[in-house]
């Protein structure tokens, strides 16, 4: 399984509280987890990454095992921490403006 | 006895207000999506249970939320909380997805607008500033967005389509932002035409369409703007608001940047009626809703203060259809007030005395129950208010 957690914002919109635990099919990326996250939470599809041109927003960040992974490939595969489930990724939503 | 509903977006989150039809005592429920920007949300008049809001951040984009029972609960169209997939298939949050419509077929190209350097720049989506509920329809309502287009659903809110002939009109590359950004903030339907609709933007004017929305015309004649290099251009206007009453749709009342305007023939002909207001300058304009005459007005000083004259918050009201105005003040504040109301920041019941509404970037909300005659704060600390809407129930 894989762990992600997402910013309160977020949490908000999906109903959940806590860690997010996806299981994901192939490669473990940037990319297919969050298509695993948007075909479990609908309701998170253009919160992340805009809709048509699939960009990760300019706000926010994607972390692992105290790394930002944000300007990786999004196709690289991500730790192997996170592909195992001990480490969660993180997506991070930049702390600017009031 | 009547209600009123209040529907409050502000910098953090959505408000609804409740009252009954004497609108002395408020019971105020929120916040609702603590934290986000809702800058605006309002009511079906086909169905009065139904709300729409605009929920919108910089960091996570734009979500469209929906409720059918008055602002009690909310979902996202499509996308109900639990769900993973629905009995049509999973919506994949198609009521977030505002995509401009450049197909070949029904679609206009995505040209550029002027930016505020001078140059051209692409058009670019970034969140809805208003939506409009069809007058008849619960499952029909109109977006106007930045960077200025419009957009209708006819499904509830599960998915849009730009109505890409006012985009495309022509004039585009004369559009241009103004501070707030280049929004579409202005939907008005005609009562009595059902093909005829209005549209206001900043900074670009007002568009005036007679088939439902297919193609549009520009109705800025008589419009007066020094800033331009050519001051009664065709485009290019700053309009922050247009109002209307629904016994005389043909006769259209506007806060422009500067000048408080008037047109008796459906937009073809404007003419100032600022006549002895303190400053034309201001974002709010309403129509008393038993009194077609009737017109409210926030002055505001202008152009970088954006608060109102000598720190008294004054409504101006007209019972002659403007030049005519005079000061509103009892339950204002008349010294040491520094706030704005800005442009979708008020409305009216119509209930008889007609209720006015405004809220400001102070958080107050500020109604009279006498058509402007007595004032007084229904919720005072709310964050920074960007809209008001309101709903006379049954």
């Amino acid at each position: 399984m894989i762990r992600v957690v997402l910013p309160p914002h977020l949490k908000g919109l999906a109903h959940v509280s806590g860690e997010v635990q996806l299981e994901v099919a192939g490669p473990i990326t940037q990319r297919s987890v969050v298509d695993a996250l948007e075909a479990r939470y609908p309701m998170l599809c253009g919160t992340i990454r805009d809709h048509v041109t699939q960009q990760r927003r300019p706000f926010l960040r994607f972390f692992a095992c105290e790394e930002d992974l944000s300007h990786e490939s999004i196709d690289a595969p991500l730790p192997d921490a996170v592909i195992s489930g001990k480490e969660p990724l993180l997506i991070v939503g930049a702390i600017a403006g009031g | 006895m009547s209600g009123v509903r209040v529907l409050v977006g502000t910098r953090k989150g959505a408000f609804v207000l409740n009252s009954d039809g004497k609108r002395e005592r408020w019971e105020v429920s929120g916040p609702h999506f603590a934290g986000w920007e809702i800058y605006h949300l309002k009511g079906s008049p086909a169905d009065p249970n139904r709300l729409f809001a605009s929920q919108t951040s910089g960091w996570f984009g734009q979500i469209i939320q929906r409720s059918d029972d008055g602002g009690k609960t909310w979902t996202q169209p499509g996308t109900p909380p639990g769900e993973r997939t629905t009995p049509q298939g999973m919506p994949k949050g198609e009521s977030n997805k505002f995509v401009y419509d450049t197909s070949a077929e029904t679609g206009k190209p995505l040209t550029t607008h002027q930016f505020y350097d001078g140059t051209q720049h692409p058009w670019e989506f970034k969140r809805v500033w208003h939506l409009e509920p069809s007058l008849n329809d619960p499952d029909t309502v109109y977006a106007g967005v930045e960077d200025a287009a419009l957009f209708r659903s006819k499904d509830g809110g599960k998915s849009w389509q730009e109505l890409s002939g006012l985009r495309g009109h022509g004039t585009g590359p004369k559009w241009q932002p103004g501070a707030g950004g280049m929004c579409l903030h202005t939907v008005l339907f005609d009562p009595t035409n059902p093909k005829r609709m209005y549209v206001a933007i900043s900074a670009a004017g007002a568009f005036r369409s007679d088939d439902g929305g297919e193609t549009w015309l520009p109705i800025n004649r008589g419009l007066k703007s020094p800033f331009l290099p050519s001051p009664e251009a065709e485009v290019g206007h700053c309009v922050h608001r247009i109002a209307m009453h629904r016994s005389k749709p043909g006769v259209l009342f506007m806060q422009k940047h500067w000048d408080v305007m008037r047109s008796d023939n459906s937009g073809d002909l404007w003419q100032e009626v600022s006549g002895n207001l303190p400053t034309d300058f201001g974002f709010v304009i309403d129509v008393n809703a038993n009194q077609p005459e009737t017109v409210y007005v926030v002055p505001i000083k202008s152009d970088s203060e954006h608060y109102p004259l000598d720190g008294k918050l004054r409504v101006y009201r007209s019972r002659t259809g403007g030049n005519e105005w005079e000061a509103l003040t009892k339950g204002l504040p008349q010294k040491d007030c520094y706030v704005n109301v800005l442009r979708d920041a008020m409305a009216v019941d119509s209930l008889d005395k007609c209720g006015v509404y405004f809220g400001t970037t102070g958080g107050q909300v500020y109604a009279s129950a006498d058509g402007g005659d007595n004032w007084a704060p229904i919720v005072r600390d709310l964050p920074a208010v960007l809209s008001v809407e309101v709903q006379t129930l049954p």
